[in-house]
């Protein structure tokens, strides 16, 4: 394999159309190597689209794809021996041998035939299915299907390994095994997996592109992704004290620090905080610290984060609304406006 | 071409391993021992004129209406279907490839069955103690026009399941093409429809087209290289054209 360059995927203004319908409308991103991207989005978004353009199968109606540097469009044989690639539902032919077909799909991906041999071995024990290397496909279970097909992605240890919705039909033990396996090309290949689950995404993605109508709506890290959507952070204090003094020791900690909502004192005294603050860092700690010198008792505090799921719905949602008038960001970059808490 | 022998021996081993196969090996047999004996059978009871090979070769047609379509209706419609074809064409191989390997692959199987013929003659030839049975010219001639001729049946085949993800669609399309060009070409020939002045250049070619008499052209040893040419040509032009049906389908998949 020819050396790999720091950017191993590179898409800029990526179009897609099919007659007068927009399946991926000016799409711009890029992908490190070694890093893992998750790209979510509602059904009908343009992710498996935009996955197919990024292996050569589809072309693009404009806009440029990069692969290690080389041009998809004018060179898709070249690119695609950077590409692994499993599709959708993870199609196999039902009348071969794991072993037979993982022999093929290497031999058609040009590995010379002795160091074939030992890859083979390698990536069924990777995947976990040395034990099914003679059944045949058709009579496999979903998981081992599933692991066939990212033994078939990562056979000939391409720059970039294209999963889409690698765990779909798995059952929660399967999922973890996947997640696992995913999480271990980490650093070595750059992996880019979609999926509907967002949990999913969250453990294993080092940055999440959430796309909606073809459109990149949010990216960024998952905690990124929190900041930038709701652009507030929330503590859950359960404390006893003064409880109509406390705004006033929190302003002094954080200026944006501020109280939502406070319970009626139970009958220790304790009562519960609600706050919400803008800052960035971790304020547990200093909570923790100024508020018993005021003379506060402090039981519990939690950070409440909104999860990926949250994200999620107020990106693609807010995209919704903000689609209509096709709002240009005068950043340059292709998110539409974001949300304001 | 560097990954054509990987797809070719993976196709002949789909087909080695496809029931289908098999179901139309045993029908070609069936049906053409059922045609060779009556030849014998119509020998026994008075002299003929000519070779029992060329009677048999001129029902070439009835074998190729059923196991072209079997034989090659898969190839596309099914990894389709399947959606093996998308990751086939994500490999670093060509549609040209695919199409050429899956074109090998039934026209070898297809000449392998018409192989399988020889043994009637074999057996005549044995059973009868008598040289004169096995009459090599007719022979040659005729496995000669089966072989140029499938050349264009197999494209044919391969074309109409490069058309659709229904391989149901790609039998009924191939039978129809292919009794268009057998018997559909016979009859407008028959027809007076032709016959006007102006229509009299098409007349001619469509006389030069009859495939049911290029087979007794063959049998009696006239090979023609224009016959030759229209096979080649046209298969040549139905693989070029399942190519880009192939990348068609793609585009609006």
């Amino acid at each position: 394999m020819a050396e790999i360059p720091d950017i191993t995927i590179e898409v800029s203004h990526l179009k897609k159309s099919y007659g007068s319908l927009n399946a991926v409308n000016d799409l711009s991103f890029s992908v490190k190597r070694g890093e893992i991207i998750g790209l979510l989005g509602p059904n009908g978004a343009g992710k498996s689209t935009t996955m197919r353009i990024l292996t050569g199968y589809l072309p693009a109606t404009s806009g440029s794809v990069h692969i290690c540097g080389v041009p998809v469009a004018s060179q898709p044989e070249a690119t695609k021996r950077f590409v692994g690639y499993m599709p959708e539902n993870n199609p196999l032919p039902d009348d071969m041998r794991v072993s037979e077909y993982l022999w093929f799909r290497g031999r058609l991906k040009e590995m010379p035939r002795a160091k074939l041999r030992a890859r083979i071995e390698e990536v069924l024990e990777l995947c976990d299915i040395k034990r099914n290397r003679h059944r045949i496909l058709g009579h496999l279970s979903k998981g081992n299907k599933q692991r066939v097909g990212i033994a078939e992605a990562i056979l000939a240890e391409p720059a970039v390994i294209i999963m889409d919705e690698p765990t779909i039909g798995l059952d929660p033990h399967q999922i973890l095994i996947v997640r696992d396996l995913i999480a271990s090309l980490r650093g070595r290949m750059s992996v880019i997996i979609s999926s509907h689950i967002l949990p999913e995404i969250e453990a294993t993605c080092d940055r999440v592109l959430i796309i909606n109508s073809g459109r990149i709506v949010a990216q960024g890290s998952p905690s990124e992704l929190r900041r930038d959507i709701f652009g507030h952070t929330s503590y859950r204090l359960e404390l006893a004290g003064d409880a109509a003094s406390l705004g006033g020791h929190l302003a002094a900690i954080d200026t944006t620090l501020k109280t939502i909502s406070l319970s009626e004192p139970g009958s220790d005294g304790f009562f519960i905080a609600s706050l919400m603050t803008e800052a960035t860092a971790d304020l547990g700690e200093k909570l923790l610290q100024v508020l018993p010198g005021q003379g506060y008792r402090i039981r519990s505090i939690s950070r409440t984060e909104p999860s990926l799921e949250d994200v999620f719905l107020a990106a693609t949602r807010r995209s919704w609304d903000a689609r209509l008038p096709d709002k240009k960001n005068s950043q340059g970059d292709n998110r539409a406006p974001l949300p304001k808490a | 071409m560097r990954h054509y022998p990987t797809i070719l021996s993976q196709e002949i081993r789909a087909l080695l391993f496809s029931p289908i196969t098999y179901v139309a090996a045993v029908l070609f047999l069936l049906v053409m021992g059922g045609i060779f004996t009556v030849i014998l059978d119509d020998y026994s009871k008075q002299a003929q004129e000519i070779a029992p090979a060329a009677i048999f070769f001129n029902s070439f047609w009835i074998p190729v209406f059923f196991m072209v379509p079997l034989l090659t209706m898969k190839s596309f419609a099914e990894e389709r279907r399947m959606g093996t074809l998308e990751t086939l064409l994500t490999t670093p191989v060509s549609t040209a490839e695919v199409v050429l390997g899956k074109f090998s692959a039934a026209y070898l199987f297809y000449m392998l069955l018409w192989g399988a013929t020889l043994g009637f003659h074999y057996i005549l030839h044995i059973y009868a103690r008598d040289a004169r049975y096995l009459d090599s010219g007719p022979l040659i001639g005729g496995f000669l026009f089966i072989a140029i001729s499938g050349l264009l049946f197999i494209a044919v085949g391969i074309l109409a399941s490069a058309l659709t993800r229904s391989y149901e669609v790609a039998a009924i399309l191939t039978f129809t093409i292919l009794f268009g060009l057998i018997f559909g070409l016979r009859f407008l020939g028959q027809t007076n429809a032709l016959n006007a002045e102006v229509l009299q250049p098409l007349k001619a070619s469509v006389d030069t087209l009859q495939i049911l008499s290029h087979v007794e052209d063959f049998t009696h040893g006239v090979v023609d290289t224009r016959q030759a040419f229209f096979y080649v040509t046209g298969a040549v032009l139905a693989l070029i054209f399942s190519i880009l049906g192939v990348e068609y389908k793609i585009l609006n998949s």
